[in-house]
């Protein structure tokens, strides 16, 4: 058996409780259940995480570069999005 | 070539205790095993299974340390033993052979090394550290072991038949790890039958057949802990050993 025959699965981490989960990588993995397993040894071995999701790659909708332009490109201009104006209170960390 | 014995390698006047034999026991085995799954680097069904098991591999042998360490200098004591001074259970030297066997081996053994470290990590003898923290890994081991042999079990008929056959080759091997070793106050009765329980529900859920062959007495394997050893652990120590022996000290 070959990983091509294996479905690719996406592995997001979650590195400390209180922060998301964060995409790591993907691996080859003939279910859930094992694609569990060959995340925790490939992505968390050196005490990375706390919480792993995979998720079947083909289950991912991905935005199209083609539509980079009209999705990405009109909020470059417009700074009042951004919450810049405000100030960080000492002690809050992950914002 | 003369054999750093063990006596000799605990050093003048340290007597060899019950305690050494047993650190000696249980590291040969981890260290052993953690060689054989070494093996499967670069040759493994998969590459996400290949670092499984070289995970496997690196616990096992974080734990041969420090239970080496406890008899006398690790080094000398993994790269310049002979063949008969080890001390490690005939089950885990037996070769990988298919994916199958090293995946019966790995039930097998982690089974046993999971029940082993629990009660020793429930005791407060000399183990009972090294024990809190390993049962904790080979928890995962064992994990990995039943996620595959299910995998295999109940897979294509192929996959079923090559597992059945591991199963069957390797079952004469286990009566071996439940003989009482010296320096280990232990159930090795409950332990063994908890063992047969648990073997049993995996492989009976993963359709196989529980082997009906002899676990101990005469036509069972079982001499590893008096230094007796299986054809291929020879090979298998030519290979660990040669670099230290061509170049002694040699560091990286």
């Amino acid at each position: 058996m070959t990983s091509d025959s294996w479905p690719l699965w996406e592995v997001f981490v979650r590195s400390r409780r209180g922060l998301s989960h964060t995409h790591a990588g993907s691996l080859h993995a003939p279910d859930a259940e094992m694609a569990l397993r060959n995340a925790r040894d490939l992505y968390t071995r050196r005490s990375e995480g706390v919480s792993i999701w995979v998720v079947p790659s083909t289950e991912i909708t991905a935005s199209s570069p083609d539509e980079k332009d009209p999705f990405f490109e009109p909020s470059a201009d417009k700074p009042y999005r951004h919450p810049t104006f405000y100030e960080i209170p000492e002690g809050v960390k992950h914002l | 070539m003369s054999t750093p014995d063990t006596r000799e390698t605990a050093g003048p006047g340290v007597e060899t205790s019950a305690i050494t034999a047993a650190a000696l026991a249980l590291g040969d085995d981890a260290l052993v095993l953690s060689h054989r799954l070494g093996e499967w680097a670069g040759s493994a069904p998969v590459l996400e299974e290949e670092v499984a098991l070289a995970n496997i591999a690196l616990d096992l042998l974080g734990q041969a340390r420090i239970l080496l360490s406890l008899v006398g200098d690790e080094d000398e004591l993994a790269y310049l033993r002979e063949e008969r001074s080890f001390r490690n259970a005939q089950l885990v030297e037996q070769p990988n052979g298919d994916f199958a066997h090293t995946i019966a081996r790995q039930l097998y053994f982690s089974t046993y090394q999971h029940l082993l470290y629990g009660q020793l990590a429930a005791g407060d003898g000399p183990f009972a550290g090294l024990a809190a923290k390993a049962v904790k890994e080979v928890a995962y081991h064992q994990d990995h072991a039943e996620h595959w042999t299910l995998r295999l079990g109940d897979g294509t008929p192929e996959s079923h038949d090559r597992m059945q056959r591991a199963c069957d080759t390797l079952w004469r091997y286990t009566g071996e790890l439940f003989q009482p070793v010296d320096g280990l106050d232990l159930d090795h009765t409950a332990m063994e039958s908890a063992w047969l329980d648990s073997v049993t529900a995996v492989l009976t859920k993963a359709t196989l057949t529980v082997p009906t062959g002899p676990r101990t007495g005469a036509w069972a394997a079982g001499a590893g802990r008096q230094g007796l050893h299986t054809e291929s652990f020879g090979r298998m120590l030519a290979e660990m050993q040669h670099l230290h022996r061509s170049h002694p000290g040699a560091t990286w």
